[in-house]
């Protein structure tokens, strides 16, 4: 007994020093793994208090965009940019220390069924964020979607503004920042005194060219005509005429889609040479993009109004160009809106690590003042009305189906959505 | 109705396929799928309104109408308007230059509400609108045509050619309509937020509700002698004409039918996805609701219901797994339902699956001493040649 | 509106609206020439009709980049060689789609409405899979670019003569085919009556096919002239459909003569409307008046009188 008495504690003695040797080695493993985490990646239930799809290793993100039918052929490059943004993140370490896996959903072109998938996004998958839409309709359909389940839609289209959501991030320019500095730019270099107006009949034209009417009137200049064919026209022979008739010496011109193609090249057909700019040809929809599908000989000398162009030479744009090239084809062209798709990512990114957080609502308030000197077109910042500050270019339209930039604004335009004046 | 009338009505083999679509829509579905998914099934639903106006325009009827899209779109846009104005009071539209009108028409300089917004303040007068415009509508397009004996294949284009006009008055008449954007943003119905997941669930009970009504007057239609003579000027024209008929009434009738269904169906679609847009009233989503009816099978109201549903449930889980390859596996559903199964899964069912249900429940029966039934179920009609 | 113009620079616009709408009219006759025969000599309604004049734009479009890469010294005539291959390349397919589908279909005409439907979905799908979902740019030889100047105003577009011309000499073509030619008698007496045709040896199917098979090349040749003043994508056919259709039905479906009247027509009413009201309201009221007019005249403009 005594022996058996004497020798528990003896036994004890002899075995808790390696039980508290193990015990702490493992407690101080632990924290040192923790502290290591912390570092790298904060624990899940710190990051991700709203039950969004975030694990420890893994967060989850939406791509919504038509693949199918008529607008995949504008959408396919935006989902090309963002799944680049997304891979080179990931190769970087990702976000918070978890890598971003992503979920695509096609929109087909039909604004129900964008409605019907950021629902199923948002609701199913708890995405954190979603990278999509590509038409202002599309944006308008999925609109109270987000609201309601409170997402956040990063929107590479430059549009008509009129809307600031708090559960939107657009990346594009809104209306007035591309469409005045273009026009002044027309009237102080080129002496522009007439104006024609023309769009596809749809939102962004008619807002767009109110706003560039408004603009041009309040010059003391003139808008000799203004017209609207609907989406898919394809004959615009009596269009030309009017020109021919009406002498403007500036067509501006909101044509989109197939409709561009079928403009672009009766107007070269009709012998109204861009390139003796008498009239010069002004447009806010021709990107590098929908050059390949009118050819660059038929688009020669016509001078687009953008945030960006794939001809810009700084740096960042070099990188980004030759990523671009290396992930999807030497042959591919990468326009304004692919590069605003690029932006989505990184803003979001950079949102998500200054709020050191997932929750849409930390994320929305971190984004405000978030600056990206990594963009391509140059630098960017967040405004505290979701809309990005940026500068403003001029390309003049070359027959390799690139742009010559002739003109940067010199500072930052401040993006306004709701313009006074120009309502 | 008296017993024997509802049993003429519903026939035992119909009221057995009417019994199995109820517990399917109204108990199986609800309670196995979460509020996100029975909401689309909600959504698809509407489209079975659809083409159950079709199975009597073009099944029975022999009218084929490519511009159903039309109808859906005016009864979606009617039940939109009301529900803009809602949303449109002072208050939530102070922003505006003008508040009080829809965000749209302030985009556009409008300054006041066109007189044609006006009556859609009074939820009253919208769903009146709901089945009555389109229906006037209907009716004019078919005295129109069916009094110039116009029909089949010309139907089917000019129908094509007023979707397209409606598409393009819409779209171009933006500051009235909300142009390509559609009438969105509807948030409220008298006050009451149709957002949330229980107003989803009454407006999915509510859709099945309506289409278990508009179901029973297709199968009233489909038995009376009405049903009876579209069969017959579908085979033979003339001689129902030569027995002394009016076919033309028959067929707007038939015609304006369908387009009611159509307009339930759209508003019941604007209440359950919260916005209307003009993608529904042009040719693609007319054609395609044909298909609907085509994969159910052109002559089974049921079959429509099924149609749609099995047609769009491929579409969303394709579409969410391979969608490029949605667009193969759609065209070679068309072409599969043409060239293989004319009758759809209607037809399909007639063959195998109703003898089979019906022997088991005559067997069911006669092993608690009953009568064995006949096998032969009445009432099928004629598979058009 | 005029008032600020003199009289001759008021007469060279009307007659360049007058040009302009002959060009739309010899698009339009170039559209539904094809459709005319298809679904006016056959009753098949081909809703895949815009996705066989892809085809040939398509098929111009690799021919262009085969030239400009292996012989750029004849790349000015590429364009007729691509014109020859769209022709036999959618000829082809359209006769394969008649032996699979088409000739099932012949006693039930709206059926072939759903499944061409669905053979478009597939060619478009097929078309995004091959080429990309972008369009494509094909490069036009230097001799069909530009205009010719005829006064200070007056300027013709070098491509719309083009396509004038091929309007012209398909249609003549056809015509002789049509009305001077062996096959254009059996073709007609197919049409007027097949159990009879049959009866006196002619092979009906044989004359299906063929028929089906020139519809489409025709389609194809259309779609080749087309990359000359529209775009090219996987989805562009069905920009066409709607319009081709029309045409067809309003000028009488089964009369060539008929067809080429409201090719006319249309273009007309639309091209002149074009000039004084927007773009948009005028296709309203060409569509309107097209409706409008088929409803007085439910067979069309011209109508074969036929016994059936």
């Amino acid at each position: 007994m005594a022996t058996m008495r004497n020798a528990r504690p003896s036994g004890l003695g002899s075995k808790l020093p390696v039980l508290v040797k193990a015990l702490a080695g493992a407690v101080a493993g632990a924290t040192m793994a923790l502290s290591a985490a912390v570092h790298a990646a904060p624990s899940t239930a710190e990051v991700n208090t709203t039950n969004l799809a975030v694990t420890d290793d893994k967060v989850t993100v939406g791509i919504l965009h038509s693949v199918t039918g008529t607008m995949a052929i504008s959408e396919t490059g935006s989902v090309q940019a963002e799944k680049l943004a997304i891979e080179q993140i990931n190769a970087m370490g990702g976000v918070l220390g978890r890598q971003i896996e992503y979920i695509q959903e096609d929109g087909a072109s039909d604004w129900p069924t964008f409605a019907e998938k950021s629902r199923k996004l948002l609701v199913n998958d708890k995405v954190a964020a979603v990278f999509g839409c590509w038409t202002s309709a599309s944006r308008k359909a999925v609109l109270p979607v987000f609201e309601q389940y409170n997402g956040m839609l990063y929107y590479p289209t430059f549009y008509e503004g009129l809307e600031q959501s708090p559960n939107v991030i657009y990346t594009g320019q809104e209306a007035t920042q591309q469409i005045l500095a273009g026009i002044d730019w027309v009237v102080k270099t080129k002496g522009a005194k007439s104006f024609y107006l023309l769009g596809s009949d749809y939102i962004w034209p008619r807002t767009s060219n109110k706003i560039a009417r408004k603009h041009i009137e309040k010059l003391g200049l003139k808008v000799v005509g203004e017209d609207y064919y609907p989406l898919g026209h394809t004959q615009f022979n009596s269009i030309i005429n009017k020109f021919k008739l009406k002498k403007p010496d500036v067509i501006f011109a909101s044509v989109v889609g197939g409709s561009n193609v079928a403009f672009y090249k009766q107007l070269k057909a009709a012998g109204i040479d861009m390139t003796k700019e008498k009239p010069l040809v002004l447009t806010i929809s021709v990107t590098e993009d929908e050059i390949l599908g009118i050819g660059g000989e038929n688009i020669e000398g016509a001078y687009a109004s953008m945030k960006y162009f794939q001809s810009l030479t700084n740096d960042n744009n070099k990188a980004f160009v030759k990523a671009f090239k290396e992930r999807w084809g030497d042959d591919i062209v990468i326009g304004d809106v692919t590069q605003a798709a690029y932006l989505g990512p990184w803003l979001w990114k950079a949102a998500v690590e200054k709020a050191g957080s997932f929750d849409i609502d930390k994320v929305r308030e971190a984004s405000p003042g978030i600056e990206l000197t990594s963009a391509p077109e140059g630098y960017v910042k967040i405004h505290p009305n979701h809309h990005l500050w940026s500068k403003t270019r001029i390309g003049n339209a070359k027959t390799d189906g690139q742009y010559e930039i002739v003109y940067e604004t010199p500072e930052l335009i401040e993006p306004d959505p709701f313009p006074e004046g120009y309502q | 109705m008296s017993y024997t009338g509802l049993r003429s009505l519903l026939p035992k083999n119909d009221l057995l396929s009417f019994g199995v679509l109820a517990l399917l829509l109204v108990v199986i579905l609800p309670l196995s799928l979460d509020i996100f998914r029975l909401n689309l099934i909600g959504k698809y639903l509407t489209y079975a309104f659809v083409a159950l106006g079709l199975v009597l325009c073009w099944g029975y009827g022999g009218i084929l109408s490519l511009g159903q899209g039309v109808f859906f779109g005016l009864g979606g846009y009617a039940m939109a308007m009301f529900l803009k104005l809602e949303a449109s009071s002072p208050e939530n539209t102070a922003i505006q230059s003008t508040p009080g009108i829809p965000d749209f028409m302030d985009w556009n300089q409008l300054t006041e509400l066109p007189w044609f917004w006006e009556p859609f303040h009074s939820l009253g007068f919208t769903i009146i609108a709901i089945v009555l415009v389109p229906s006037v509508f209907a009716y004019i397009i078919g005295v129109a045509m069916f009094k110039r004996r116009v029909g089949g294949v010309y139907f089917a284009i000019i129908t094509q050619a007023v979707a397209a006009i409606l598409t393009i008055l819409i779209i171009g008449q933006q500051g009235y309509t909300g142009g390509v954007n559609g009438i969105t943003d509807l948030r409220t119905l008298n006050g009451w937020d149709i957002r949330t997941d229980g107003a989803k669930y009454f407006f999915y009970f509510l859709c099945v509700f309506l289409l278990f009504v508009c179901l029973l007057i297709a199968q009233f239609v489909r038995k009376s002698k009405l049903g009876r003579l579209l069969v017959a000027m579908r085979e033979m024209e003339d001689r129902v004409r030569f027995s002394g008929y009016d076919v033309s009434n028959f067929k707007i009738f038939v015609f304006c039918l369908g387009s009611a269904f159509a307009a339930i169906g759209g508003a019941m679609f604007t209440l359950q996805v919260g916005f209307m847009s003009p993608t529904f009233v042009g040719i693609v989503p007319s054609i395609e609701m044909v298909i609907f009816c085509a994969v159910g099978g052109r002559l089974s109201i049921i079959g429509a219901v099924y149609g749609t549903l099995v047609v769009n449930w491929a579409k969303t889980s394709f579409s969410e797994s391979f969608p490029e390859l949605w667009l193969f596996a759609m065209g070679a559903l068309f072409i599969a339902v043409v060239m293989a199964f004319p009758n759809g899964l209607a037809g399909l069912y007639k063959k195998y699956g109703e003898p089979l249900l019906l022997r088991v429940i005559d067997k069911v029966k006669a092993g608690r001493g009953g009568l064995g039934g006949d096998l032969n179920s009445k009432g099928v009609v004629h598979e058009r040649q | 509106m005029f008032a600020d113009y003199s009289t001759s620079e008021l007469m060279s616009i009307f007659a360049m609206q007058g040009f302009a709408g002959l060009i739309l009219f010899s698009v339009f006759v170039l559209m539904a020439l094809g459709l005319a025969i298809i679904f006016g000599q056959m009753g098949v309604i081909n809703m895949a009709h815009g996705e066989f004049m892809i085809l040939g734009a398509y098929i111009t479009y690799l021919t262009s980049n085969i030239f400009a890469d292996h012989m750029p010294q004849l790349f000015g005539s590429y364009f007729f060689i691509a014109m020859a291959l769209a022709f036999v390349a959618a000829g082809a397919l359209g006769m394969l789609v008649e032996w699979a589908l088409i000739r099932h279909l012949y006693h039930r005409p709206l059926d072939t409405l759903l499944a061409t439907w669905g053979l478009s979905l597939i060619l478009q799908q097929l078309y995004r899979t091959i080429f990309g979902a972008r369009e494509v740019g094909v490069t036009l030889p230097d001799w069909l670019m530009g205009s010719i100047q005829l006064t200070d105003v007056i300027e013709v577009p070098i491509n719309g003569i083009f396509v004038m011309s091929l309007a012209i000499g398909i249609s003549v073509t056809v015509a002789a085919l049509m009305y001077r030619s062996r096959w254009g008698i059996q073709v007609r007496s197919v049409v007027q009556n097949r159990p009879m045709a049959g009866a006196v040896g002619i092979n009906t199917a044989k004359v299906d096919r063929l028929t089906f098979g020139l519809g489409c090349g025709i389609a194809g040749v259309a779609g080749s002239a087309f990359t000359m003043i529209g775009s090219t994508g996987p989805t562009s056919g069905q920009l066409y459909i709607v319009d081709t259709f029309l045409v067809v039905v309003f000028g009488g479906a089964q009369s060539l003569l008929g067809t080429i009247a409201s090719a006319f027509t249309i273009s007309q009413a639309q091209s002149s409307m074009e000039f004084f009201l927007s773009g948009s309201m005028s296709k309203v009221l060409t569509l309107l008046f097209v409706v409008f007019i088929l409803m007085l005249r439910p067979q069309g403009l011209f109508s074969l009188k036929v016994r059936r």
